[in-house]
């Protein structure tokens, strides 16, 4: 066990953990904070993905030992109060899910990509989107959704 | 994953020494590999030894060879000015690893260190051939690999970097698994003034190695066509689900020929 302390969606947090523990499994289990999904479990999929000091990450490949004094951002901390972050607007307004259990790791993911880069081609949002896959929806849409809140967020 | 014990290392001696007095201790690098084999429960250490806080992330100039920290993330040797003017096909060999998370995290180190026989990072030190540098000894990519998942560093040996040595042109070409990224065939192709360099990952059942008859043909004519279909033999390559050894020497030719025409 050990004590761990990060800063999550802006909150200092501190919890009692076992050194094993997953970053999702301390973000879901310990915090309540479930808008983080866990979908493969082996890594692949990306539904699962956060940032870490403003870098994405999938939270199920990383344990919260590692993540001493770190700076953890999840699906649940970008809106503004009631304001969707643009990303989560356009994935509305673009019809960029279906079932949606992949939704949060595609935000996530979507907005250090358009962070990088607002100027990205069809392309690039295509092959920076390769740690995420989506059952549901043949990326089509989501390509669209990222597209439009590149516009949005200064593109 | 079976209980463990994590400790964050101070330095490169510190985790050596924590290492020494684990019974069985796994160094922790980017973790892109070790964290998903402990989720599966394929390994069952005692001790994790954190080494990202040992000061290794560094990249430098060092005139004939760059010098890459061992902690430094694949997107940041990705992002590098100095790699992309130095040996762009390392900054495009490393932009192209996995997906965005895994550069995020994983690192140069940590893909040494584990010589996954499909890993792209290998290939370049292979065919530049490169030096990894530990906290007791230089060692030469030639005595470096030793198998598949195999090297010949010692349990407690800790990589502190790599150098690895500027070429006139180079250019690494990967024909990626279409469901893992992992490269079914990589050739690194380094051509330097006294010969060209051929390094061959994702195929060979010993891992990453050297493909001297390639070698050999594009010393006597640096060219796509100096390459006939043929020239790659089968023996020696894996045959697994993915693809059979014949058809990964079809793909080592073309990838040769792909590398040599992306060279220039």
């Amino acid at each position: 066990m050990r004590t761990i302390t990060m800063k999550v969606n802006g909150v200092s947090t501190s919890h009692d953990v076992p050194d094993n523990t997953l970053l999702v499994s301390f973000l879901r289990e310990t915090m309540g904070l479930t808008g983080t999904h866990i979908g493969c479990d082996t890594s692949q999929c990306g539904a699962c993905i956060v940032h870490v000091n403003g870098k994405s990450t999938k939270s199920c490949t990383i344990l919260a030992a590692q993540l001493e004094g770190a700076k953890v951002t999840t699906i649940e901390g970008i809106a503004n109060g009631d304001e969707l972050h643009p990303m989560q607007q356009a994935f509305h307004e673009n019809h960029g899910l279906q079932c949606g259990f992949c939704t949060p790791g595609m935000v996530m993911s979507a907005i250090e990509l358009v962070e990088k880069n607002k100027n990205l081609s069809e392309r690039e949002i295509r092959e920076g989107l390769e740690g995420n896959i989506c059952r549901c929806t043949g990326y089509h849409n989501i390509v669209k959704s990222v597209q439009d809140a590149a516009g949005k967020m200064g593109g | 994953m079976y209980s463990t014990k994590y400790v964050k290392a101070k330095d490169i001696d510190d985790a050596a020494t924590i290492m020494a007095s684990a019974e069985d201790g796994k160094f922790l690098a980017g973790g892109m590999t070790l964290i998903p084999t402990l989720k599966q429960r394929l390994a069952n250490p005692d001790c994790l030894v954190d080494l990202s806080a040992c000061g290794l992330s560094a990249i430098a100039d060092d005139g004939s060879a760059i010098r890459v920290g061992a902690m430094t993330r694949h997107v940041e040797v990705a992002e590098s000015a100095l790699v992309q003017k130095t040996i762009p096909a390392v900054a495009d060999l490393a932009g192209h690893i996995g997906d965005r998370q895994v550069r995020n995290c994983g690192t140069i180190g940590g893909s040494l260190a584990n010589n996954d026989p499909a890993a792209c990072y290998p290939a370049a030190l292979l065919a530049l051939g490169g030096t990894v540098h530990t906290q007791s000894r230089s060692i030469a990519a030639e005595d470096y690999f030793d198998g598949m998942f195999e090297t010949t560093l010692e349990e407690d040996e800790v990589i502190r970097e790599v150098s690895l040595p500027k070429p006139e042109k180079a250019a690494y070409v990967k024909f990626p698994n279409p469901a893992s990224r992992y490269a079914m065939v990589g050739v690194f192709v380094a051509k330097f003034a006294d010969g060209v360099r051929v390094a061959v990952t994702g195929a060979g059942e010993d891992g990453v190695f050297r493909a001297s008859d390639l070698e050999a043909a594009l010393d006597a004519n640096f060219s796509a066509d100096a390459i006939a279909d043929g020239t790659v033999s089968a023996d020696g390559l894996m045959s697994d689900i993915h693809a059979s050894a014949e058809y990964r020497a079809h793909l080592i030719g073309e990838m040769t020929r792909r590398a040599v025409t992306a060279c220039g």
